[in-house]
This record gives structure tokens, C-alpha cells and sequence, in this order.
């Protein structure tokens, strides 16, 4: 869609950010503009055209704009600027600097350059003159932040080329020329480190996406043992408002195995982000030892930044995500909230007079989200490397009803569902995933099942199955135990309820702002969960109901004290000896 | 209506509405506002050369040959420090005698504020209501609401809040006010002898209903006039949200737009959130703080106002009548400070997260028993200690009328503690009970 000649056009009709616009030329739909208001520029995608009229959303306030503004169409779709330099770097929704910007408050108009030009990489070739090479193809790599950055042929080149020149080590500037190609027609290409791409088209490049098979550790307890997520799935958390999503989603980014961890900060709160700003630069990632912020990168468009650029900003995320995915990286794609994001899509279909859907929404959200979805996945790249998309988005229903129609269409796309619940939230069983209702597809998968068997235990899968067991008969005594009351049922049922409750407390409870608990590698899950599941599998004898809490009680509080010691250091035995001292005196 | 010389004058309008005007104009910019009548109107539509303008006082009498001016800018406030102490409806004009403030004109509804350019709240605001500091504490820079029946004594407690929290100035935001509640804040500040750092922008219930749509940025614009330029720390109160919101939907409605929850226009959303993301901590020292109002219907928070609000806010405050006491108490189940993490523990004593949770769980355990109690079963000794305790823990700390420092909070919560349970029954860790464990 690159054209000669840009069509130009005036503005002849407003309703706050949708703005009409008379053309004199050609336009495409998605293609960007620019609206001249005195000397400022606003950015604006069109969204929708009848004949000479073209329907654009702008990407700023639209106050103080007036019919007759001249507006410019650049020839192509929303796009990001990909280089080396993206990491650790904070961004609008549209891919701006933020730290660039003047002032405390957004200017309107002002765009910034994602990539710092001045700024020089050690560029090392990893591809020779003579190579066939095509779009997505490692050329060479410049270290970002002690990750491999490849520096590739851009995914927009279409065919087969030649590597004709490549620059040799050396320090490089992302604008200089690193590499030659020729196309078939043996036209040169002069190649940098810099690259475009349309954010609402999916990157290709790769040679094969699998169904995922390996374990994504996130060090929550109740998604890794209870509920696992793959390198390369799709997950949801959805939540009424106070049951943790937030907390959750940082204590995800913050311990996940992820090799680059992006945040889309889409239409939530500000002060969250800059939770972010102010606690990843001091964070070690235990993994490298470095900053968390080194591997981070984050798309704030909050609640009170221009809609139009929140509906833009997961697929910047996303597309930046393909990008360092395509260098053979573990991505971890995080987006609060894609509820903000699909009213940012009904506000417009609102002001276009589209005919609405269920609660307003447009009759396309359930494609749309299906479609951002499936841009996940772990890949097979040309060279036979493996890359993955990791990606979780939290749901916000609306009045916390599951039935609503984002929460609805997301189940149908997601693999992992993590719903929090409101009654743990209230009786602060953090965090307050549902262990009954929620549930991740891929403890199915036989390839999953296969991975599980050689790298955590041949019994954990059946472990992990009866646990949810233990939960759900749990649960079903306790309502029996609540309508017959607690001396109308048999004992054991006051067992088999605080069995439940054990595992409640000590596996799925963890405490997000505690050092040690906050986050459980695999290997003390394992321990863990064996041990829990040691006590839960003995009999015990008791006279009366009340004694079955109160054992239990001091069973819990044993194991809650294992839980915030160092693994396997002196408290941590001392505690586990009370608990099998405890376990003796009561075990038949 | 102020007007300027050389002004062209409109006389002929096409369209009226119960709350819109619509007639044919050229060089007229969105936003912008014009006089109609008199009266003053917002562009929210431009097709062509038809402007629609929303009239904030309504239609009522509004002839086709009304005279209509534009003035070619956004509605507008005067900043300078003569606002402090005064009274101002919704359009900024004094209402209480007083004269006319002199200072800066400022467009009012402003850009956000770069995130990257927001410090990280870390000021603790001490109310000494321990509903409040102890379970939901509060944080400079925090937007929180209140979430309260009409008939619950939030503008009290509000006003409470606001005098104790030493805030360099209160910005009253009043939207559909009753005259009573109006006075009363009036009264209650000019006791406290605070009127000199007080500002208020109010619309009572006998002003039109969509001239509240201008409250809470005539507020937000005084409030960022002290908080930027004079380093300050403001607090906002914005009562009552509910009614805004109404004036939302009303203005939604009558531009034919297609509502979507409850009535709510589909962008209710980002409209509640450009007021609350207001509320901030400026790297310079100044920081604006929001406590609002909004007003259920039943106790009902699923409803598209609270709902969105909830999504919004850093929490939300929920009160309760606690029959079992005879007190309004802040309920700890449904009360939340999402900033709380940043003080407690922090600026606060070591035991205090654990205290607070433990607190709390145990209350939750009293709830368990009490509806085992009324189901008609047989409660457990545990059943009747925490019974007692959840008596207690309520009359002497979540009950509004508390007003202690935080210290004495946590001893309180370690008597009761000891009182009532045994050190596993209340499960906290191990080094914080060896040192703060009262028997």
C-alpha cells in the first residue's frame, strides 16, 4: 500500500475522537494520518470510509479541532520501530518514548523515537556472504542488556536473497549499514539494525508452531503445581475488582523463567505502573543476577491516556513480543486488562453507530480476541531454534459476572483459565484463584504429560490430579458439614474437609509480599506438595469434631513456617519435625 | 456570560433538545464553548457546518432566534491563591458574596500526567479511624471512594477524614449536594477553623443536573494549580460520583447514543477514569489525593457506576451498621487500599500486614460461627471466642468514632489476640509473636 503521491484530505465532522474527513485520493482501511491543528499534528487511523468520507480515530484529544484542518495520509498502517535498544525501555500504547517527553504532563501532538540513533552496538555477524537468506534470518547479533539481540533480514522482505556484504565486528550506531542483500532480480538491499512493522499483522518468519509441551515456572504455587501454564501458552485471569488480579500479574512478570517479560499496562491505573517504574530497577532477577528491569519492557497506556492508543497498545506489545521471539527468546506477553482494551473497541463502535452486540459491545470482539490470541505460541524458527509467546491477559467482568461477553470470548481463546474468586478475596486466601472452577487445558496434552514425567516426578501428574480431587470432595463436605452442622456429620467428614483445608493453606495460599514465600521454585513445590500430601494420606484417630480442627490448625501453622523459611535450612527442618512429631502422636 | 467585542452572532438554531442545541456555524472548534441565551453550552458535535451544543442549564425556554456567540476556548478557571477559602459553582463563579478571584485563566480538563514523570506514593495518610489506617490505609497520592448507601453518614466521615489528614488544602467537589449536606460542610470546616484552605466548587440539587458534569474539572484544576505550582498537598473530595455519572447518561441519551450497562453510556469507563487518574504524587512534593462519594442503590456494587469505579480507584471503602455494637463501622471484608502495601509495615510498626491480616481472618471465622448460630447448630468454643473477639475488634477498632494512632491499634489488636486465642489459632510469624505477644 506505499503510494506516490499521499492523499490528502479536510476535516469536515467531529464527535469527540472520531473524526470524519473529506478525501481527494485513494486511502486504506487502518491507514494512519495526521490532522494539522495550528502546530500540532494528531496522529489518527481511519476505521472506516463511505465514499469520499473517511471515518478516523484520533489518537489524542480532538478539543479545539475545526472543520477545514488539512490532514495528510502516510500510506500505511499503525507501525513499531524494532532495534536494539527496546528493552528496558518505557512506551505509550503508539510506541512512544515516554522518558523522552518533556514536562509532567502529555503534550498533545508530541511523538517520540523509540530507538536511541546515537547510541552504538557491538555488532557481531553470525551469517556469511553467499548465505540465502530470507525475512526473519539471523544476519548478526549486538548484545541488549546480556540478551543476543539478532539483527535480522526484515520480516517485510518477501522472497529469497543473497547476503551480499555484511559488516564485520565492530561498534555500530542501529541507523549504519550492516548488511547487503540481493533479490532475485539482483537488486541491492542496503540492510541496518532498524526494522518496521505493522502492529495489527501478525510477524511469520518461523517454520513450525507446535502445540506447546514445556512448563512455564512462574513460582506461583497454585498455576505451577495446581494449574500450569506452557512456554508458549495462553492464559486469562479473570476477576472482580479486589481480588488480586494486579498483585498477581506482578508477582508473574516478576518470578516467570522468561528470557523478556513486556507489559501492557492497557487502560489500567497509573500508580500500578509506576509500581513497576519504581520497584523493576531495584529487583534482582534471580536467574542472570541482573536488574528486572534490564529484561522488561513496559506499554503504559492508562486508564486516562487517549482510548484510541489503548486499543493499539496490546498489539504493539504483541508484535514486539514477535520480535524478540523470532531471536529464539522466551517472551512473556502480560496485558492488564484486555476488558479496557475491548471497550476502547466498543467506545468507537459506539460513536460509528455500528449496530451493537451483547452489552454494546461490537459483534466482531469474539474474532478479535480469538484472533490476538492465537499470536501466541511456542516456534520452531528456519534456523531450528525454539521461541515462545507466553501470554496471560487479565479479564475485569463487568459487576464480576463470568457470563459477560469479554470474559466469554476470552475462554473460547485461551488455553488456562485462572479465575479469582471473590469469596478467597474476602477471606483473604491469597492469591484467590479458584482451585475448583479454574483449569489449564494443557495438563491434558500428552506431550505435556510426557514432559512432566521426565523433568519434575513420574507420579506428579497423578499427585496434581489428586489433589484437585482432595479440593473438590473438600468442598463438597464442607457444604454437607454447613447444612446437616458439625456434630450431624460422621467425623471423618471433619477430615476430610480439613484435609482440603490443609492443602488450601499450605499449597494454595502464598504470600506475595513476603521474600521467601512470594515465589516457589519447582523443585520445593515438589517437596512440598509430596510432603502435604504425606500427611494428608495417613489416617488418624479422633474422639471428637473440635479436635480435628484444632490438630489440623497446628498442622497448618507448622507447615506456614516451612513456607516462610529458607528452603531446607534450620528452621525449616526444625518446623518439619514439629509437623512429623505432631503427625506421630495422632497417625493410626 | 462574559462577550467580546467584534463578535459574530448566531440568532438562528435549527434543533432543540431537552438538553442540546444544534444550529449552522462556521470556524467553530470542538470543545469550545458558546453562549446560548445567556446561557452557557459546550460544541460536542461538528458534522459539517452543524455544531451541536450541549446547554449545562438545560433547554427549558430556549428560543429558535436565541442569540448563541462562541468564545473560541475550552471552559476555563482563574488560578491564583484567592481561591483558597472561597465558594464557587459549577462554572467557577463565586457564591458566597465574595468578589471576583484575579489570577491565571487555565483550560480546565487538562492532559494526564506522564506516568514515567509520577513519583510512587509513599506518604501515609493518618485519619485515625482504624477501619481505616489499620485494615485500609490510606496513601498521598490515592483516589479512593467511598461505597455507601444513601442513607450511611459518608459526608461525615468524609469530612473527618479530610480535617485530620493534614492535607495544605481540601478541595470540596459537590454534585447534587443536598443545600443541608452543603451547609453542613460549611459548618463543620468553619469550626474546624479551616475555611482558609478550603476550596469549593458545588452544584446542590437545585441547580441543573449537567452543570455537575463540570465539577470535578473546575476541582481538579484548583487542585493541580496548588499541587504544581505551589508544591502542596491536596485533597480532593468529590461527592457524590453517582450523580455525575447520572448527568453522564443523561447527556449520552439525549445525543442518541446507544448506552450499554444500566443505561451507561459505553465510554463511562474512560470518563470516571480522566477524573480519578487526577490523584497523584508529583515528583516536586505536590500531590493530589481523591476521596470520593458514590452512592449505591441497595448495597448493589455490581451496577455499571460502582463496578467501573471499583476497576478505577486504588480500593474502595464500604461502611456498615454493626447491630451487634449499635455503631457504624468500616466494613474490613469489602474495604480495600490497594496502596496500603506501600506504607504498611513500612512506615508503619513491622507486625503490621500480619496483624491486619490475622485480624481479619479471625472476624471472618466470627461471621462463619454467627451464621451457624442462626442456621440454629451448636457452636464450638472456637465458634464462641471468636464471637467475642469480633465484638470487641469491632466496638473498640472498626467502629467510626476510634481516633487513636496506628501503635496503639496493633496493641489493641495483640490484647485482643491474647485474650481470645491461642498463638497457632492466630498463626502469625513466629519472631513477630515472641516479641509483641500480650497475655
Amino acid at each position: 500500500m506505499e503510494k506516490e503521491n499521499k492523499t490528502t484530505g479536510i476535516v469536515v465532522g467531529i464527535v469527540a475522537n472520531l473524526v470524519m474527513v473529506e478525501v481527494n485520493g485513494p486511502v486504506a482501511q487502518n491507514e494512519i494520518c495526521f490532522i494539522t491543528l495550528g502546530d500540532e499534528r494528531l496522529m489518527a487511523e481511519v476505521i472506516k470510509v463511505i465514499g469520499k468520507n473517511v471515518y478516523v480515530q484520533v489518537f489524542e484529544s480532538t478539543r479545539g479541532l475545526k472543520p477545514g484542518s488539512v490532514v495528510e495520509f502516510q500510506g500505511h498502517m499503525l507501525e513499531v520501530t524494532l532495534g536494539p535498544g527496546i528493552l528496558s525501555k518505557n512506551y505509550d500504547g503508539l510506541q512512544n518514548d515516554l522518558d523522552k517527553m518533556e514536562g509532567i504532563f502529555l503534550n498533545r501532538g508530541e511523538y517520540t523515537d523509540p530507538l536511541d540513533r546515537d547510541t552504538k552496538w557491538s555488532f557481531k555477524p553470525v551469517a556469511t556472504v553467499g548465505d540465502e537468506v530470507k525475512a526473519g534470518d539471523w544476519l548478526g547479533e549486538v548484545d541488549e542488556n546480556g540478551q543476543p539481540h539478532k539483527i535480522m533480514v526484515p520480516f517485510k522482505m518477501n522472497g529469497t536473497f543473497k547476503l551480499k556484504e555484511i559488516a564485520g565486528e565492530g561498534e555500530y550506531t542501529v541507523d549504519e549499514q550492516i548488511a547487503v542483500v540481493t533479490d532475485e532480480n539482483n537488486n541491492d538491499i542496503k540492510l541496518t539494525m532498524v526494522q518496521k512493522w505493522p502492529v495489527k499483522v501478525a510477524v511469520g518468519g518461523f517454520k513450525e508452531k507446535p502445540r506447546p509441551f514445556r512448563l512455564l515456572e512462574t513460582g506461583v504455587r497454585c498455576m505451577d503445581t495446581l494449574n500450569p501454564i506452557t512456554e508458549g501458552g495462553t492464559g486469562f485471569i479473570p476477576g472482580p475488582f479486589g481480588t488480586g488480579k494486579t498483585v498477581l500479574q506482578h508477582a508473574i512478570s516478576k518470578q516467570a523463567e522468561a528470557d523478556i517479560v513486556i507489559i501492557a499496562a492497557c487502560g489500567e491505573r497509573a500508580n500500578e505502573v509506576v509500581e513497576i517504574f519504581a520497584e523493576f530497577p531495584e529487583l534482582d532477577d534471580p536467574r542472570t543476577g541482573k536488574k528486572l528491569i534490564e529484561r522488561t519492557i513496559i506499554i503504559a497506556n492508562t486508564s486516562n491516556m487517549p482510548v484510541a492508543a489503548r486499543e493499539a497498545s496490546v498489539y504493539t506489545a504483541m508484535t514486539i513480543g514477535e520480535y524478540y521471539r523470532a531471536m529464539g527468546l522466551k517472551v512473556l506477553l502480560m496485558a492488564d486488562s484486555t476488558s479496557r482494551w475491548a471497550q476502547a473497541l466498543r467506545e468507537m463502535s459506539n460513536r460509528l453507530e455500528e449496530l451493537p452486540g451483547p452489552d454494546a459491545f461490537p459483534m466482531d470482539l469474539s474474532a478479535i480476541i480469538s484472533n490476538f490470541y492465537s499470536r501466541a505460541g511456542f516456534v520452531y524458527l528456519n534456523n531450528g531454534q525454539t521461541g515462545s509467546i507466553t501470554f496471560i491477559g487479565t479479564v475485569s467482568p463487568a459487576g464480576g459476572n463470568l457470563k459477560e461477553p469479554v470474559t466469554e470470548s476470552t475462554r473460547k481463546a485461551a488455553r488456562c483459565f485462572y479465575g479469582l474468586s471473590q469469596a478467597r478475596a474476602d477471606g483473604k486466601r491469597y492469591p484467590a484463584i479458584d482451585p475448583i472452577d479454574s483449569y489449564s487445558k494443557y495438563l491434558e496434552y500428552p506431550e505435556v504429560q510426557e514432559h512432566f514425567a521426565k523433568n519434575i516426578s513420574e507420579d506428579w501428574l497423578q499427585n496434581v490430579l489428586d489433589v484437585k480431587d482432595i479440593l473438590l470432595r473438600g468442598k463438597e463436605t464442607m457444604e454437607q458439614i454447613n447444612i446437616l452442622g458439625d456434630d450431624g456429620v460422621p467425623i471423618n467428614f471433619h477430615e476430610t474437609f480439613w484435609k482440603s483445608e490443609l492443602i488450601d493453606f499450605v499449597i494454595l495460599q502464598q504470600d506475595a509480599f513476603d521474600s521467601i514465600d512470594a515465589s516457589t521454585p519447582m523443585e520445593r513445590q515438589k517437596y512440598m506438595l509430596s510432603k502435604v500430601l504425606e500427611v494428608v494420606g495417613k489416617k488418624y484417630s479422633f474422639d471428637h469434631f473440635e479436635d480435628v480442627s484444632s490438630f489440623f490448625k497446628q498442622i497448618i501453622n507448622e507447615f506456614k513456617q516451612m513456607n516462610y523459611s529458607e528452603f531446607k535450612n534450620d528452621k525449616f527442618f526444625h518446623h518439619q519435625e514439629a509437623l512429623e512429631k505432631l503427625i506421630n502422636e495422632r497417625a493410626n | 456570560m462574559e462577550s467580546q467585542a467584534f463578535q459574530k452572532v448566531y440568532t438562528k438554531l435549527t434543533n432543540i433538545t431537552k438538553a442540546t442545541v444544534t444550529l449552522k456555524a462556521t470556524d467553530v472548534g470542538y470543545d469550545e464553548i458558546a453562549s446560548v441565551a445567556g446561557r452557557m453550552a459546550q460544541v460536542v458535535k461538528i458534522t459539517g457546518e452543524d455544531i451541536t451544543l450541549q446547554i449545562f442549564e438545560g433547554t427549558e425556554g430556549v428560543p429558535t432566534n436565541a442569540e448563541v456567540s462562541f468564545l473560541g476556548r475550552p471552559p476555563q478557571l482563574k488560578v491564583s491563591d484567592e481561591l483558597a477559602g472561597r465558594f464557587f459553582n459549577s462554572y467557577g463563579d463565586p457564591i458566597d458574596g465574595g468578589p471576583e478571584i484575579q489570577g491565571e485563566l487555565r483550560d480546565i480538563g487538562s492532559p494526564s500526567v506522564n506516568p514515567v514523570r509520577r513519583k510512587q506514593p509513599s506518604q501515609l495518610i493518618a485519619t485515625g479511624i482504624a477501619g481505616i489506617d489499620l485494615n485500609n490505609t490510606l496513601v498521598s497520592g490515592q483516589k479512593i471512594p467511598f461505597f455507601a448507601d444513601p442513607d450511611q453518614p459518608y459526608n461525615q466521615v468524609m469530612a473527618n477524614v479530610a480535617l485530620r489528614a493534614k492535607a495544605d488544602k481540601i478541595i470540596l467537589g459537590g454534585m447534587g449536594l443536598s443545600n443541608d449536606d452543603y451547609l453542613y460542610f460549611k459548618n463543620v470546616f468553619d469550626n474546624a477553623g479551616a475555611l482558609d484552605r478550603i476550596v469549593s466548587f458545588v452544584n446542590t440539587t437545585e441547580n441543573p443536573p449537567v452543570e455537575r458534569l463540570l465539577v470535578p474539572d473546575m476541582a481538579l484544576t484548583a487542585a493541580e494549580y496548588f499541587a504544581v505550582d505551589k508544591n502542596e498537598n491536596v485533597l480532593v473530595l468529590l461527592t457524590d460520583m453517582t450523580l455525575y455519572a447520572d448527568a453522564l447518561s443523561i447527556v449520552s441519551n439525549r445525543m442518541d447514543q446507544i448506552p450499554s450497562k444500566d443505561s451507561m453510556p459505553g465510554s463511562l469507563y474512560s470518563d470516571l477514569a480522566r477524573i480519578y487518574e487526577k490523584a497523584v504524587q508529583f515528583p516536586s512534593g505536590g500531590s493530589i489525593t481523591i476521596i470520593a462519594v458514590t452512592t449505591l442503590s441497595g448495597g448493589d456494587i455490581t451496577h455499571a457506576i460502582p463496578d467501573n469505579t471499583g476497576y478505577i480507584t486504588e480500593g474502595q471503602l464500604f461502611l456498615r451498621r454493626d447491630s451487634e455494637i449499635g455503631k457504624v463501622i468500616v466494613d474490613p471484608f469489602r474495604s480495600l487500599s490497594r496502596l496500603k502495601q506501600l506504607v504498611i509495615g513500612k512506615k508503619t510498626r513491622e507486625d503490621h500486614p500480619q496483624v491486619m491480616n490475622s485480624a481479619i481472618r479471625l472476624y471472618a471465622d466470627a461471621a462463619n460461627a454467627r451464621t451457624k448460630l442462626e442456621n440454629g447448630f451448636d457452636l464450638t468454643d472456637y465458634d464462641e471466642r471468636t464471637l467475642d473477639f469480633a465484638k470487641e475488634y469491632s466496638d473498640r477498632l472498626l467502629a467510626i468514632d476510634v481516633n487513636v494512632d496506628i501503635d496503639t491499634m496493633l496493641n489493641i489488636s495483640w490484647g485482643l489476640f491474647g485474650k481470645y486465642f491461642s498463638k497457632a489459632e492466630v498463626a502469625i510469624r513466629e519472631n513477630l509473636v515472641e516479641k509483641y505477644w500480650e497475655n
